[in-house]
């Protein structure tokens, strides 16, 4: 196991009902480093994704076996809350999914629920942190009570953004954040996701190599429910060792 | 030739046209359909409209005009004299009309039209024989009025004929004439489609027409209403006593204060259970509970409102009675606002939970994914995501069981009474304004006097009501309908 692992996966198999969608997933995810997740569509990337905050659990028919530890923590155990976890692992959405409540609303909602701040000058501070973390306070700090809704996409995922930062989680899972993007608010976010990496790590499943190789540093590759090669992006997209890869990367397989 | 045979002939003609017009379209192109520009069976459904549209059109317009130019024409036969002191110029043409209808009965019975002439020239004889076949008439027939019913007879029966002429002529004549537009370019595809459009649009017409049709009935009656009793009291009377024998107090504002008391309570009991349910239903429970549990709540909703109003008397109303009124020194009444309220609340727990289920049930999973991806437990995620996501479906769903609750009739005369009172106290008999229309139009009535008119105001004011209700619901949803889209 890595000494600076701040998650590790071993041997993780996902059951939905009798499909094996994951099989035998081992994977180290680094402190304070960005890690993207690719392969092609239904490789299972996005529920092994859903594996690291157990968010898995409210789907009926998921079942995982195998370890998952977070700071040497198996995740998994009963005496973990998953609500606590997922305070912790934070995640954002392929498609934006912003509340229907006010922008600063939509933000506080973490702290509110979680309790994490004592005064709501305190709680301003946070919402205002947060929007400027996600690279979105200078456009939307005259219109807070604005509902979030009706902001722009790319502006829409920032909030997500914002919402999931405004928690102080300790791993940021991102499940393809830019599919829904234009390419400039695409590239605020990626733009954002290296801010990021300075406070905490991030998960990124992503379905453009580009993006990967431009915001991660280690990078897996899954495919048909198997992770097929894991390590350095620079590694991966250069010199990767199993030819599935290879294949995957110059386009022959997808 | 009679209506019903000369339909069926229409009928049998259009089915026939069908296939002279399948078969027409099939050889234009010696069979090979790719051809066409429309299927086999759309040209033939489109000769078969042709055939069938117009003709039938033409009999409903004959079969209204008919009777009212002959009617006219027979009355302007009848004389001033022929009138007695008394009668008048309707009373005689009923007459006319029913011996004329007498008249068909014998000849049904295998009289023939040589006896019916002399009949008609005897009528003391003609009297004699209609009385023979259970058709009485008050007074002796006046020679005149007897001619009258013969020459209404002539006439109807030669309008049949040329009826049954003239539409089979005309569907004969559509016939040919799709039959000759028939070929490789027929657009029959078109002409079938522009068919079932405008029977579409005629299909939504007749609801509107019929709303409307209601309201104008409704506003003309409360017109006549306001001609004999003053708005001013109706609106503002504190008492509701009606007399038949005139002198009626008719203020609407006792039955108003029923109806909203009642329907308030039903509410109150309503809206938490059935919310409640319907979120127990849509996050929590299991698919199996949920595929019980669902079905079982709306067989509720299949009750007929007569069956709760059983409920309420023999069941709610004497517990209310024995264990709170009694107790509580606030009345020994057996129906009171409370039992018809809370019945009344039952009857609506399935259609608040039902609809707002399906509202839940609809808020999008990205928003719960959100929500539970943030560390929010199910129940935080209930209250602060989902819940205020839904509603405004919810205020619909909650505003329409309200209207239901204002129109609900049955249990209120059995669990609340029939008294029109201004109270406050819940356990006391009181009673609503869908009851009083009832009472005030049961019974030997003529619509002259304003005790009975007045249900016409009552029904208006209700409707006025309901609908303001309904309108501030459609705009409830419409305004935040879109808002987690």
């Amino acid at each position: 196991m890595d000494e600076r692992a701040k998650m590790s996966a071993r041997r993780v198999q996902v059951y939905y009902g009798t499909n094996h969608a994951l099989k035998n997933v081992d994977v180290d995810i680094l402190d304070k480093t960005v890690t993207a997740f690719i392969g092609p569509s239904g490789c299972g990337k996005s529920t092994f994704l859903r594996c690291l905050n157990r968010m898995n659990d409210t789907v009926a028919s998921a079942r995982v076996e195998g370890l998952i530890e977070m700071d040497g923590r198996n995740i998994y155990d009963s005496r973990v809350d998953p609500v606590q976890l997922r305070a912790k692992v934070g995640m954002v959405f392929q498609k934006p999914n912003p509340f229907p409540k006010s922008i600063y609303d939509n933000v506080a909602y973490g702290p509110k629920i979680h309790g994490l701040t004592r005064n709501k000058a305190e709680l301003d501070e946070v919402v205002e942190s947060s929007l400027r973390k996600a690279a979105l306070w200078n456009e939307v700090k005259d219109r807070l009570a604005a509902p979030g809704t009706g902001l722009s996409g790319g502006q829409q995922q920032r909030l997500c953004i914002a919402r999931a930062v405004a928690t102080s989680p300790e791993v940021l899972l991102m499940d393809e954040p830019c599919s829904a993007l234009d390419p400039i608010a695409t590239a605020q976010v990626e733009e954002l996701i290296d801010e990021l990496r300075s406070q905490f790590s991030v998960v990124i499943v992503t379905h453009s190599m580009q993006q990967a190789a431009r915001v991660s540093q280690r990078t897996a590759f899954f495919h048909l429910g198997s992770l097929v090669e894991y390590g350095e992006t620079g590694t991966i997209f250069t010199a990767p060792n199993d030819p599935r890869t290879e294949s995957y990367i110059t386009g022959r397989i997808g | 030739m009679t209506v019903g045979l000369l339909s069926l002939v229409l009928l049998g003609l259009s089915a026939l046209s069908f296939i002279l017009g399948r078969q027409k379209a099939l050889a234009s192109v010696k069979g090979d359909i790719r051809n066409l520009h429309s299927l086999p069976s759309y040209c033939g459904a489109g000769v078969a409209l042709f055939t069938g549209i117009p003709a039938s059109l033409l009999m409903i317009i004959w079969l209204l005009v008919q009777p009212v130019l002959i009617e006219s024409h027979v009355t302007d036969m009848i004389l001033p004299e022929d009138i007695d002191t008394g009668s008048t110029r309707e009373l005689v043409m009923s007459d006319v009309l029913r011996i004329a209808k007498g008249v068909d009965v014998l000849v049904a019975r295998g009289a023939d039209e040589a006896e019916i002439t002399k009949l008609i020239n005897n009528p003391a004889a003609l009297k004699t024989r209609l009385a023979d076949a259970r058709i009485a008439l008050a007074a002796d027939i006046n020679p005149h009025v007897a001619k009258a019913a013969a020459a209404y007879r002539t006439k109807v029966a030669t309008g049949n004929n040329w009826l049954a002429v003239s539409t089979l002529g005309l569907a004969v004549a559509g016939f040919l004439f799709a039959l000759m537009q028939v070929k490789s370019t027929f657009r029959a595809r078109n002409v079938v489609e522009a068919f079932v459009r405008v029977l579409l649009i005629g299909a939504s017409s007749v609801a509107v027409l019929t709303t409307l049709g209601i309201i104008l009935s409704l506003v003309f009656e409360s017109w006549y209403f306001f001609q004999l009793y003053p708005a001013k009291n109706f609106f503002f009377s504190l008492t509701w006593a009606p007399k038949f024998g005139g002198g009626s107090d008719l203020g609407i504002w006792p039955l108003l204060w029923g109806t909203l008391y009642v329907s308030f309570i039903a509410l109150v009991v309503a809206v938490p259970v059935g919310l409640m349910a319907a979120i127990y239903l849509s996050e929590y429970a299991s698919g199996r509970v949920r595929s019980v549990t669902k079905p079982v709540l709306e067989v509720l909703a299949g009750i007929p409102s007569i069956v709760y109003g059983l409920f309420a008397l023999m069941t709610v109303g004497p517990f209310l009675r024995d264990w709170f009124a009694k107790p509580l020194g606030l009345g020994e009444s057996l129906s009171s606002v409370m039992t018809a309220g809370v019945v009344m609340g039952i009857m609506l727990i399935p259609y608040v939970s039902s609809l707002s289920d399906d509202i839940i049930n609809a808020v999008p999973r990205a928003l719960r994914d959100g929500s539970y991806g943030l560390g929010a437990t199910q129940s935080e995620t209930v209250k602060q995501v989902v819940f205020p996501a839904a509603l405004p479906g919810i205020v619909g769903a909650i505003l329409m069981a309200a209207s239901r609750a204002i129109g609900e009739t049955m249990i209120v005369v059995l669990g609340a009474g029939a008294a029109a009172k201004l109270s406050l106290n819940p356990f006391e008999a009181m009673t609503t304004v869908t009851v009083k229309i009832v009472s005030q139009l049961t019974g030997d009535t003529e619509f002259s006097s304003p005790e009975t008119l007045v249900a016409f105001a009552l029904g208006l004011t209700l409707f006025v009501f309901t609908l303001g209700l309904n309108i501030l619901a459609l705009y409830i949803v419409r305004k935040y309908r879109e808002q987690y889209e």
